[in-house]
C-alpha cells in the first residue's frame, strides 16, 4: 500500500494504469465512505498534478481543471451564466468542504444530490478524460450513468470540465432546498440559465434538477416551452417534469420533491431574470 | 514530499515537522497522535462537525478529510499555534471568554480557527459573513449567538467583579483553557503508547450470534487481546436504576439492538487502524425484530426481557381529583395525539477515555456526567472492591444526559486489567450514535377540558415511550412525565399515565428534560387549540390557568412561595402583543410566506423524583493559605465549576478568585451526585453554601469575631477584620491533615422530598423551575420550510447566580428545542451520522432575548433554582404554536420537516 502524489499527468496515468489504485482529490467524499480498516490499495493524490487546477477562458469556452476547489469557483470572475454554478459552489457543505472539495470529485462521486451537476448541465459541460488511450471528451449527461456510476474506464481519470461560451446576456441561478442552513444535502435543487431578447422573450433556456432522479436531469420539454415565452406567462405542467422520478427518503417524500421542484424552478428563473 | 522515503514534512505552527503517515492516514490523526497537537478535536471524522478545522496555507479545512501527506510543503496552523503566535487569535479568545462563547469547549478550536481565517480577511465582519465562515462548524451547547457576538466583537456579556459572588455575570473560571487549546477532553489524556480498543457491534437489530476462534483471530491480526462477555470479571450487566440493571457490557448470544457491543479488540494503534470488523469471527442469525411501539406491543411480538410482558418496562401514574367528571362538566373538551422521534444528544465529543493500572488499582479517565455512578458500575462489572478503582473525569465535551450512563468505561477498565498496559478508546461518531442513549420517541394522547370562563376542567394524558432495548433512565422518564404533563398550571382534576416500551432500538435514556419536553409538546399544543375554541387570547389563557403559590400541583404538593410561572408568562406580554401586531401587518400583504407567533410554557422539578440525591462539597485551607474547593459536580459545559464556586465564595465571604478548584476525581473529591435533573445549582449549590458557611463559622469562631467580620486569605495566615479589630489566624501553627489542609469542611445537602403514593400524590421535588418561550417565525407555505427568527425566553431561576451562564443555557437549550421541533430524527440504520442526522447550524439559530425572573425558592441556595432542562421544554411547542399561528395547521408529529409540513398544508387545502 502506497501513497502517490505525482506532479505530472503522465506519472499519474502511469500509476493509475497499475490497477487497484484509488484517486483522492479533496478527500471530502473519499474519507466519509472509507471502510473501517482503511484503504485496501494504493492511493493516488492528484492535487499536485500540474494543469489540473484553475479556471481559464479558452477558444470557444471555459475550462475548469478537475482538481479546482469549490471555493475557487465561488470567487472566480465568470460570466453571469455561471452564477448558478457559483451559487452551488457556495452551497457545497460549508467553507471547510468548499476549500477542499473539487469539481471532478463531485462528478465522479456521482451522488444524486451532487450540487455541482445541475449547474454544469445547464452550462452544457463536457468532461475531459485522460487515460491509456489518450484523452476524450464526454457530455456530462453521458458521463454520469447512475447512482455512484460514471463512464470512466480502468486507468482513466478526469482532467477537466469544459463549457462552451454562454450567450452574452444569459444569466444563471441555483436554488437549493434543504432542512437547515449549512452543511446540508439537498432535498432538491434546481439550476437554470436564462437568456431573453430585447422584448423580454426567452431565447435561451436551460433548466436542470438534482436529487429527484438517480442522476440530475435537464428538462428539455420545459426548456422548449420556454423559448419565445415571457417569464410571467410561463406555466410548469407535470409533463415538463416527466424526466424526474423522485423517491421517498429521510429527507422528504417523492411527491413533496416534485411539488417543490416546480416552485424552485420559478424562483430560480425569477432570480436569474432579476438578479 | 520525498517520494522515496514516504516522509511528509510541513510547517506546523511555525515549526518544520516531518512524519511518516500510513497511506490513508488523516491529517487530524497525524496532528493529534504523531505530533501531539491535541488541540485539534475530532467529532465525526467525516467533515460534518468542523471541530478538526485547521488552516492549511491559511484556508480552513477539515483535517479529518485531508490525507496527511497532502500537507507536504504547506503551512498548517492549529488553535494553540494561532493563540501563541497571533495577537488576533488571543484577542478572539478573550472575546470568546467575555461572551461565554465556549461552554464545553469541544467546538471552540474549530470555531476559533475558522474565525481567525475570516478576521484576517475581514476585520469587521457582518453577521452573514460570520455565519458563512462558521457554517461548517457545529456547536451543540451554545446556540451559536454568543459565538457570533464574540467574532463580531460585540460588547462582552461578562462583567469584571472583584468578588464574583452570586448575581455577578463573571466569566467562567475555567474558560481560558477552552480558548487556548489546552483543555483536555476524553481523547486527549492517554499516553502516546497506549493500546487502542475498538468495539465490535451488531449490524442487526435482533440477532443470535456465535463467536468463532478468537485466539486464532487475535494472533492472525496481531492483536493484544479480544474481549467478550467471558472477560467481564464481575457482573456482565449495568444500568442506572435499581431493579432495572439489565444492559450487558458485551451481549451474550443475542444482540437486541443495532450497534450493541458483542466484543472488543485491543491492540497497537497501527494494528487497530487496519482492523476491519467484517473480518471478525462472528456468525449472525438475524431474528424477527420490533422497533416501534405498536410492533413491540403486538400479540406474539418477540419479548426483549423475561418477566416484562408485552415489552412493558414499567409505568408511571399520577391521579388527582376526578378527571372524568371534570371533563364531563367542561364546556369544551379537545383531544390530540402527538408523536415525537428518537433524538440524539449529538454532543460534539464522542465518548472517549483512557485507563491504566497503577499499584494494582485501575484508573479510568473519561468524559462523564456522573463520576461516582461510573465508579458504582465499575465496582459491580469488575467485581472489585471500590477502593481499588479510581475514576477521574476529563473535561466533557457536552453530555445533555447521555454521559450519565457508562459507555467506554467498562471496556477501558477490563482492557487495562487484561492487557496490563494503558489503553484508550474513542468512539467513532457512528458507534456513538448507534450505541448510546436517545431521547424517547413518544406517542401521546391528551384530552383537556375547559369551562367557558377559560378555566381548565380536567386533563388526561396517556403516553407510550419507546425505551429501546435496555432500561437505562427509562423508568425515570416514566415517572417524571405524569408528574409534569399538566404543565405549570392549576389542574385540579388530572390523570396521567406513561409507560416505557422495550423495542429493538438503542436504549432511550436521559436527555435534557427526561420526557417532559415531549409531554409539553402535546399539552401546550392543545392549550392553543383550546384557547382558540374559547376565543381567549392564547397567552392570557395560560396566565389565567397558571399555577400559583398556595395552589396544589397535580401531585397535591402546595408551594407557599417560589411559583414563578405567572411572572414568566406576564414577562412575555409586551413581546407577544408587539409581535402579534407585526405579524398581522406582515401577513396582510399576502404572499406565500406567512409569519406566526407562538408561546408555550414549562416547568421542571429539580433533583431526583422522590428519591434522595445528596451532594457533598469539601473545601480546605492549606498551610500556605491557599483555599481549595473540591467541586465534584461534573461541569459538562454548563458552568458548574463557576456557579458552585461563586456560591461557596459568597457564603464564605471571599473573592471567587481566591479558590483553587479540584474536580471530581473520586480519590480526593466527595460525591456531588450526577449532573442531571437540573440539580447541580440547587443541590450541590446548597452543599457549597453550607460548606462555605461552615468554614466561615469556624474561622470566625477561631478569631472570636462577629458575624459581619471580613475574611482575607493571606499566605501568612487568615486575616479576620471585625470593625477596627484585626485578628490573624496563624496557619503555620495548625497541624495539616493527610491532604495538607489545616482547616477543612465537608457539607452535604439532600433536598427534602416525600415518596409518591399509588396515585402519585406526595412531594416529588423540593423545588420547581419555570419557563415560558415566545417564538416568531416565517413559514414558506409553498416549500413547507420554517425559519424562526426570534425567541424571547422568560425563565424563573429564583436567584440568578450567574446571568451570563444563564443566557448561555437558555440559548443552547433553545437550539436543541429548535432541532427537536424542525429537523432531528434518529432512525437506526439510516441517520447514524451527523451528515444525515441534522442538528441546527449557526445559520439556523435566531437571536434570543432572555428575561430572567427571580422568584426566590425557599430551598434553593440564596433562592436559586435549577435551569439546565427548563430551557428546552417550552421551545418545541412554542415553535409548533407559531407554525399553527402562521398557517392554521396543527402539526402532530415531530420533527416538522419541510416535507411533512407541506403535506399537512396541502391536506388543509393550502
Ligand atoms: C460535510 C460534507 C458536506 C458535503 N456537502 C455537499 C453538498 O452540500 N453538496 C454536494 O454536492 N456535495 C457535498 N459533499 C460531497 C463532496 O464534498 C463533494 O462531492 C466534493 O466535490 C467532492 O470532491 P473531492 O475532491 O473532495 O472528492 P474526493 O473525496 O477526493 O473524491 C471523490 C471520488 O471521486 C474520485 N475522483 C476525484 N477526483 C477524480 C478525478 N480527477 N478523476 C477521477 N476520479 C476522481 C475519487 O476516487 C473518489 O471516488 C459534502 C461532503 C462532506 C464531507
Ligand atoms: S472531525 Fe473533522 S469534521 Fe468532524
Ligand atoms: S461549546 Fe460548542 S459544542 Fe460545547
Amino acid at each position: 500500500m502506497e501513497y502517490h502524489a505525482p506532479e505530472t499527468l503522465g506519472d499519474a496515468l502511469d500509476i493509475l494504469s497499475r490497477g487497484g489504485v484509488t484517486v483522492v482529490a479533496g478527500g471530502t467524499d473519499f474519507y466519509p465512505s472509507m471502510r473501517p480498516g482503511g484503504p485496501r490499495g494504493d492511493l493516488l493524490d492528484i492535487t499536485r498534478v500540474a494543469g489540473l487546477r484553475g479556471i481559464a477562458r479558452q477558444a470557444g469556452g471555459w475550462r475548469i481543471g478537475a482538481a479546482t476547489r469549490w471555493s475557487e469557483i465561488a470567487r472566480a470572475d465568470l460570466p453571469r451564466a455561471f452564477d448558478g454554478l457559483k451559487a452551488a459552489a457556495r452551497k457545497v457543505g460549508g467553507l471547510q468542504i468548499q476549500n477542499a472539495g473539487t469539481v471532478a470529485g463531485n462528478l465522479v462521486n456521482a451522488s444524486p444530490a451532487a450540487d455541482g451537476v445541475p449547474p454544469l448541465l445547464t452550462l452544457g459541460a463536457q468532461v475531459e478524460i485522460a487515460g491509456p488511450g489518450g484523452t476524450r471528451r464526454v457530455a456530462l449527461e453521458e458521463f454520469i450513468t447512475g447512482v455512484r456510476q460514471v463512464a470512466l474506464d480502468p486507468g482513466e481519470m478526469v482532467v477537466a470540465v469544459h463549457m462552451p461560451e454562454p450567450p452574452t446576456d444569459a444569466a444563471g441561478a441555483f436554488c437549493k432546498l434543504g432542512s437547515r442552513a449549512y452543511l446540508v444535502i439537498s432535498i432538491a435543487m434546481v439550476a437554470v440559465v436564462l437568456g431573453r431578447d430585447e422584448e423580454g422573450r426567452i431565447d435561451h433556456a436551460r433548466v436542470a434538477v438534482g436529487a429527484c432522479s438517480p442522476v440530475a436531469r435537464r428538462l428539455p420539454a420545459l426548456e422548449a416551452a420556454m423559448i419565445g415565452a415571457r417569464l410571467e406567462e410561463l406555466r410548469i405542467d407535470p409533463a415538463h417534469l416527466a424526466p424526474l422520478s423522485p423517491i421517498d427518503d429521510v429527507r422528504g417524500s417523492g411527491a413533496y420533491r416534485l411539488e417543490a421542484v416546480s416552485e424552485l424552478i420559478g424562483r430560480a428563473l425569477r432570480e436569474a431574470a432579476h438578479g | 514530499m520525498d517520494k522515496r522515503l514516504g516522509m511528509t514534512s510541513f510547517r506546523l505552527n511555525g515549526t518544520e515537522v516531518e512524519i511518516l503517515p500510513r497511506p490513508g492516514e488523516r491529517l487530524s490523526e497525524a496532528l493529534r497522535d504523531r505530533l501531539g497537537a491535541r488541540d485539534v478535536k475530532v467529532g465525526c471524522n467525516a467533515g460534518d462537525c468542523g471541530a478538526c478545522t485547521v488552516l492549511v496555507d491559511g484556508a480552513p479545512v477539515c483535517s479529518c478529510l485531508m490525507p496527511a501527506q497532502q500537507a507536504a510543503g504547506k503551512t498548517v496552523e492549529t488553535l494553540a499555534g494561532l493563540v501563541a503566535g497571533e495577537p488576533l487569535a488571543r484577542e478572539l479568545g478573550r472575546r470568546f471568554e467575555g461572551q461565554g462563547a465556549a461552554q464545553c469547549g469541544i467546538c471552540t478550536p474549530g470555531m476559533m480557527v475558522s474565525a481567525v481565517a475570516l478576521l484576517r480577511e475581514v476585520p469587521e465582519p457582518d453577521e452573514r459573513q460570520v455565519m458563512d465562515a462558521l457554517g461548517g462548524v457545529l456547536c451543540r451547547c451554545t446556540g451559536y449567538r454568543k459565538i457570533i457576538d464574540a467574532v463580531m466583537g460585540h460588547a462582552p456579556g461578562a462583567v469584571v467583579d472583584a468578588q464574583g459572588h452570586t448575581r455577578a455575570a463573571i466569566e467562567k473560571l475555567d474558560g481560558r483553557r477552552k480558548v487556548d487549546g489546552t483543555e483536555q477532553f476524553g481523547d486527549d489524556v492517554a499516553p502516546a503508547d497506549a493500546l487502542v480498543i475498538r468495539v465490535v457491534r451488531s449490524p442487526h437489530a435482533h440477532a443470535r450470534f456465535t463467536l468463532g476462534d478468537l485466539d486464532g483471530f487475535a494472533r492472525a491480526e496481531g492483536l493484544d487481546a479480544v474481549l467478550t462477555a467471558r472477560d467481564v470479571p464481575g457482573l456482565n450487566l449495568y444500568g442506572t436504576i435499581p431493579g432495572f440493571i439489565d444492559q450487558p457490557v458485551f451481549a451474550e448470544g443475542v444482540a437486541r439492538f443495532r450497534g450493541e457491543a458483542v466484543a472488543a479488540v485491543v491492540g497497537a494503534p497501527d494494528v487497530v487502524a487496519r482492523f476491519d470488523p467484517e473480518r471478525f469471527p462472528v456468525t449472525w442469525e438475524p431474528l424477527e425484530d420490533a422497533q416501534t411501539i405498536p410492533e413491540a406491543m403486538a400479540p406474539g411480538a418477540p419479548l426483549l426481557h423475561e418477566g416484562r410482558d408485552g415489552n412493558v418496562m414499567c409505568g408511571g401514574f399520577v391521579a388527582h381529583g376526578d378527571v372524568e367528571a371534570a371533563l364531563e362538566r367542561a364546556d369544551v373538551v379537545l383531544e390530540g395525539r402527538f408523536e415525537t422521534s428518537f433524538v440524539e444528544h449529538a454532543y460534539i465529543e464522542p465518548e472517549a477515555g483512557f485507563a491504566q493500572v497503577v499499584d494494582g488499582r485501575v484508573e479510568v479517565h473519561a468524559c462523564t456526567q456522573a463520576p461516582v455512578m461510573d465508579l458504582d458500575t465499575l465496582e459491580t462489572v469488575l467485581g472489585m472492591d471500590r477502593s481499588r478503582i479510581r475514576v477521574v473525569p476529563t473535561a466533557t465535551g457536552g453530555g445533555f444526559g447521555s454521559k450519565l450512563d457508562v459507555s467506554v468505561q467498562p471496556y477501558l477498565a477490563i482492557a487495562a486489567l487484561k492487557a496490563g498496559r494503558p489503553v484508550r478508546i474513542a468512539y467513532e461518531r457512528t458507534e456513538s450514535m448507534q450505541s448510546t442513549t436517545k431521547r424517547h420517541p413518544a406517542d401521546m394522547t391528551v384530552r383537556i377540558g375547559a369551562g367557558r370562563d377559560g378555566r381548565i376542567s380536567g386533563l388526561r394524558f396517556d403516553g407510550l415511550f419507546n425505551t429501546g432495548a435496555y432500561s437505562s433512565w427509562g423508568p425515570t422518564v416514566a415517572n417524571r412525565v405524569p408528574v409534569h404533563a399538566s404543565g405549570p398550571y392549576r389542574v385540579a382534576d388530572y390523570r396521567a399515565e406513561a409507560k416505557g416500551i422495550h423495542t429493538h432500538c438503542p436504549p432511550s435514556g436521559a436527555f435534557r428534560g427526561f420526557g417532559v419536553p415531549q409531554a409539553a409538546v402535546a399539552q401546550e399544543s392543545l392549550f392553543d387549540e383550546l384557547a382558540d375554541t374559547l376565543r381567549i387570547d392564547r397567552l392570557e389563557f395560560r396566565i389565567l390557568n397558571a399555577l400559583e403559590n398556595g395552589v396544589p400541583t397535580v401531585c397535591g404538593q402546595v408551594f407557599e412561595q417560589g411559583v414563578g410561572i405567572k411572572a414568566c408568562l406576564e414577562a412575555l406580554r409586551p413581546a407577544w402583543e408587539a409581535e402579534r401586531a407585526e405579524a398581522a401587518r406582515v401577513n396582510a400583504a399576502g404572499g406565500p410566506v406567512r409569519r406566526g407567533v407562538g408561546v408555550a410554557a414549562g416547568w421542571y422539578g429539580c433533583g431526583n423524583t422522590s428519591l434522595p440525591n445528596p451532594s457533598t462539597i469539601k473545601a480546605g485551607v492549606r498551610g500556605d493559605g491557599q483555599l481549595v474547593l473540591h467541586q465534584g459536580a461534573a461541569d459538562i459545559g454548563q458552568g458548574a465549576n463557576t456557579v458552585i464556586a461563586q456560591i461557596f465564595a459568597t457564603a464564605l465571604g471571599v473573592p471567587v478568585t481566591a479558590l483553587e478548584l479540584v474536580g471530581g476525581d473520586t480519590d480526593v473529591t466527595p460525591d456531588a451526585g450526577k449532573t442531571s435533573a437540573s440539580r447541580q445549582t440547587f443541590v450541590t449549590g446548597n452543599a457549597a453554601r453550607l460548606a462555605g458557611e461552615a468554614m466561615r463559622a469556624e474561622i470566625l469562631q477561631r478569631a472570636n469575631a462577629g458575624p459581619e467580620a471580613e475574611i482575607v486569605l493571606r499566605e501568612a495566615g487568615i486575616e479576620v477584620r471585625d470593625g477596627d479589630r484585626v485578628q490573624v489566624i496563624d496557619l503555620a501553627a495548625l497541624e495539616p491533615d493527610a491532604e495538607g489542609y489545616v482547616l477543612r469542611v465537608a457539607e452535604t445537602y439532600d433536598p427534602p422530598t416525600k415518596p409518591l403514593d399509588e396515585n402519585g400524590q406526595g412531594v416529588p421535588y423540593a423545588q420547581f423551575g419555570y419557563a415560558a418561550h415566545l417564538c416568531v417565525l416565517d413559514v414558506d407555505t409553498r416549500l413547507g420550510t420554517v425559519k424562526p427568527f426570534k425567541f424571547v425566553a422568560a425563565h424563573d431561576v429564583g436567584h440568578a447566580v450567574n446571568p451570563l451562564l444563564i443566557e448561555g443555557q437558555v440559548e443552547g437549550g433553545i437550539a436543541q428545542g429548535l432541532g427537536m421541533a424542525l429537523m432531528e430524527e434518529y432512525l437506526p440504520g439510516r441517520t447514524e451520522n451527523l451528515h444525515d442526522y441534522l442538528i441546527p447550524t449557526i445559520g439556523d439559530m435566531p437571536p434570543v432575548e432572555t428575561l430572567i425572573i427571580e422568584e426566590p425558592d425557599a430551598h434553593g441556595p440564596y433562592g436559586a433554582k435549577g435551569l439546565g432542562e427548563h430551557v428546552l421544554i417550552p421551545t418545541a411547542p412554542a415553535i409548533l404554536n407559531a407554525i399553527r399561528d402562521a398557517t392554521g395547521v396543527q402539526m402532530q408529529r415531530l420533527p416538522v420537516t419541510p416535507s411533512r409540513l407541506r403535506a399537512a398544508l396541502k391536506e388543509a387545502g393550502g
